[in-house]
This record gives C-alpha cells, structure tokens and sequence, in this order.
C-alpha cells in the first residue's frame, strides 16, 4: 500500500515567525478581524510504501528526527497521513 | 617536518552552492595557515588538522539553509574530528551547516525583518577561549554579515550565554537593540561549543582580512584567523 504521508515544520510557540506575521497584518487583517494570528511553515509531502498508517506514519516522524528535517530546538512537527492509496488500483 | 607540515593543514570544504571559499582560503594564507580548498566529496579527515565550512547557499539554501549539508557524510566526518578536539569553524552558511548538524547547539532562523541584510557592523567579543579569539587584544571589532537567516535562538537564556562568543553591538561595544540587525537572542552573532573549538559565526572575517577591500582599513578578521596559526 502506498500512502501520502505529511510533513509540517513550524517554528515552536514563542518563536517569532515573521513571515506569517506578516501575512496576519498585510493581508488577514484586511480582510478579516475573525482570524487572530497567522503561522508560516514548510509542508513536505512524502509517498511512502508501508504496510499499515501508522507504520507510515512512523517512518515519517523517524525520517524527519534522525535526518534532521527540523531543527527541534526551533521547530515542532505535524505528522499527517493523508491520502491513501492500493497500489492493485 | 614536510609530512608534518601536511597533517597541519586546514580544509576550506567547498560543497555545492558554496562561494565563499577562495576569500576564506587567501585570507588563511594572509594569516600565515596553512590551507586548501577540498571538495566535500574527496574531504579526507586524517589529512587535516582543522576545518572551515565557508559561507555561501549550499544546496540552495533548500529546506532551510545548512540542512542538506549538514546531513551529508561530510559532516558526519566534521562530527568526529570535533569530538577528538580538532578546530571546526563555520562562517555564515557554514555557521548554519553546524546549527543544522547539530555541532553547535541553537538555530538560525530568517532575519526577522525577512531581509537579506549586507553591511559592516560592531562586534563585541565576549568569549577568549576560543580558537579564533584566544589571545585577542581587541574587545570591539568590525566586520560585515551578509544572509538572510542569521537570527539565532536557542531555548535556554543561561546557555546562550555562555556559549555567546561575539555580539552585535554599537562602536563603542554598547549591545542593544538598536545594534541588533537580524533580531538574534542577546545580539549573538556567534557562539562556540563549551570546549572552545568549534566556533560558528554569522560574520565573515575573510572580508575584513585585507586593507584594500576593508573601508576603513580594518583588518579585525585577519586577526581571528590567526588563531588557527597560533
């Protein structure tokens, strides 16, 4: 089985973000007061052969922590199956 | 004493996307070190007795700057000439690519006016037990930064202190915001692991090593350099 498996790095609370920042006071806060704080990130999308999700899943989190796709000091992490697919389709 | 010589030299590690490291190489031999310039591929690290990592956009700066390199067997190579007490110096790109590799503890996040920032500043220097400032006379020294990611942070305030070498400061070493370019924890502007021999910094001492390219005939980063010769 294949499944789509994603990735999101965000700075860690307290972590100024000025690129979502500004995108809060360029743009949101002119088009809306409901939306109270904006965040910017990078989103990696993997497909990853695995038997189940959560070993996909898991793959992923091992992948991101051991080769360093984040920097944990200043990062967190989403981890996010998304899309599944049987490879008989 | 020719073989020795040889062991002595210092690798000036170029990877792909580096342009830093013909300025980094003259202004070693400026400063009387023995070096070369080593492609990351053929970096051999018994041959060498110390190592900068030049700056530049390895990689492209993809992902984040320093991050592809910092995962390449290079590093892992650097790594351990770090832990045998071998001097490892990152400058700009190179400081991230031991952020990234977790050489050097903290990161370096975009500067927070999202700028790609090139000028001369102030530097106080906080630290004399490391490689590139032991025996330092100076306390204020100028040299210019040139990146996009140099705001460093670091989820401990006593640690940041002690591991702080230079600081953005003002001509006469007043550290405060207005001398903060980047919006770096503290104003550092570098920092060095506990022992002293691994050193990152966001300044580029190659551009401050030679009269006829400095604007006020500074040359405060040859003076760094030579603690590699010392």
């Amino acid at each position: 089985m294949f499944y789509y498996v994603e990735l999101i790095i965000t700075n860690k609370e307290g972590v100024r973000d000025p690129e979502g920042e500004t995108i809060q006071r360029y743009v949101v806060n002119r088009f809306t007061n409901e939306i109270l704080e904006t965040r910017a990130g990078k989103y990696l999308l993997f497909k990853v052969n695995a038997g189940n999700q959560q070993e996909a899943e898991g793959l992923v989190k091992k992948l991101a922590e051991e080769m360093r796709l984040y920097n944990p000091i200043i990062h967190k992490i989403e981890v996010k199956v998304g899309r599944t697919e049987d490879s008989s389709n | 004493m020719k073989l020795r010589w040889a062991e002595l030299k210092t690798a000036v590690i170029k990877f792909p996307g580096t342009t830093c490291e013909v300025d980094v190489y003259k202004a070693l031999l400026e400063a009387k070190v023995d070096a070369e310039i080593v492609r990351y591929k053929d970096f051999d690290p018994d041959k060498y007795e110390a190592v900068v990592l030049p700056g530049g956009f390895s990689f492209g700066d993809y992902l984040r700057a320093g991050s592809i390199a910092a995962s390449t067997d290079t590093m892992k190579k650097v790594k351990e000439m770090a832990s045998a007490g071998k001097n490892v110096i990152g400058i700009c790109n190179g400081f991230q690519i031991l952020v990234e590799s977790g050489l050097l503890e903290g990161g370096l996040l975009p500067n927070l006016n999202l700028r790609f920032i090139s000028k001369w500043v102030y530097l106080k220097v906080v630290r004399n037990d490391t490689v590139l400032t032991k025996g330092l006379d100076k306390t204020i020294i100028k040299m210019p930064i040139a990146h996009a990611e140099g705001r460093f942070y670091i989820d401990d305030i006593e640690k940041a202190k002690r591991l702080a070498v230079l600081l953005y400061s003002d001509e006469f070493g007043n550290v405060n915001e207005k001398a903060n370019p980047n919006g770096a924890l503290l104003n550092i502007a570098s920092v060095a692991n506990e022992e002293g021999n691994v050193i990152g910094m966001m300044p580029h001492p190659e551009r401050a090593s030679f009269k006829l390219t400095s604007p006020t005939g500074e040359i405060d980063g040859l003076l760094l350099f030579r603690g590699l010769s010392k």
